[in-house]
């Protein structure tokens, strides 16, 4: 993939870091002028991204958020959240519509949803006691 | 963040404008819990006309009222909110369960 600009921060996982997370990966797409639906859709897997790395992965920690916004050659879009937290058991499972560990928190349990719903591709890796690694990437439309 | 809420003869609506996210889904889900409990309303509109973004915190926070107000006799229903939050809610299938319109002119 060839990298046009790229941008790497890291977060203590706290709530708080949510808006501001959304708020980088809003600035860093100024440069490719993207639609509206287009910039509400990056900000909003970024938002799940970043709250499931919280909620799940340093679920009774503090621990450090990595991510990575890359704009590609080809208006595309890429987007990387890791943790290095409690990892995911069961992948498949976490994947599933509705699926939650924390209903007692009012998860929803669509987090993964939205990203596929909202990206062209979502691949997670996860280790138990390693972490997660989430990755998507979705191609922007032509603004001319 | 704000939550403002407007009530007559049992009919309620709560005005939320700003961001719903992980982080701030709880205040909000305090405020609008206080209130059904307390007034009983027989139906809350929750008024998304003001709210600029939300992720899938959103819908947890709906099903949650959803569920008390129902317990309490009553109904929920969701307005106004932006065309890209009405693909999250699309996603969840929430829509089976509260009602979503828009009013606004």
């Amino acid at each position: 993939m060839e990298v046009i600009n790229e941008v790497k921060f890291t977060m203590p996982s706290l709530s708080v870091n949510e808006s501001i997370a959304r708020a980088v990966v809003s600035s860093f797409l100024i440069q490719t002028d993207p639609s509206v639906d287009e910039l509400s859709e990056i900000r909003t897997v970024v938002s799940e991204a970043v709250t499931n790395a919280i909620v799940h992965g340093y679920r009774n920690s503090t621990g450090v958020i990595e991510m990575t916004i890359r704009l590609l050659k080809g208006r595309e879009v890429y987007i990387k959240v890791r943790d290095r937290g409690c990892g995911i058991e069961d992948i498949e499972k976490a994947m599933e519509p509705l699926f939650t560990t924390a209903p007692e928190e009012e998860r929803s349990g669509l987090g993964f949803s939205v990203m596929q719903s909202f990206t062209d591709s979502l691949k997670v890796r996860s280790k138990c006691g390693k972490g997660t690694i989430v990755t998507m990437r979705k191609k922007l439309k032509n603004n001319e | 963040m704000n939550v403002d809420i407007k009530s007559e003869n049992g009919y309620a609506v709560a005005l939320l404008s700003g961001e719903i996210d992980h982080h701030n889904a709880k205040e909000i889900r305090e405020k609008l819990d206080r209130f059904i409990i307390a007034n009983q309303p027989k139906e809350l509109a929750i008024d998304f006309a003001d709210i600029s973004f939300m992720d899938s915190s959103g819908v947890g926070l709906i099903m949650g009222r959803y569920k008390l107000i129902s317990e309490c006799g009553g109904r929920l229903v969701v307005k106004n909110p932006r065309q890209y939050i009405k693909r999250v809610f699309k996603i969840s299938g929430i829509e089976r369960i509260v009602r979503i319109i828009n009013d606004k002119v």
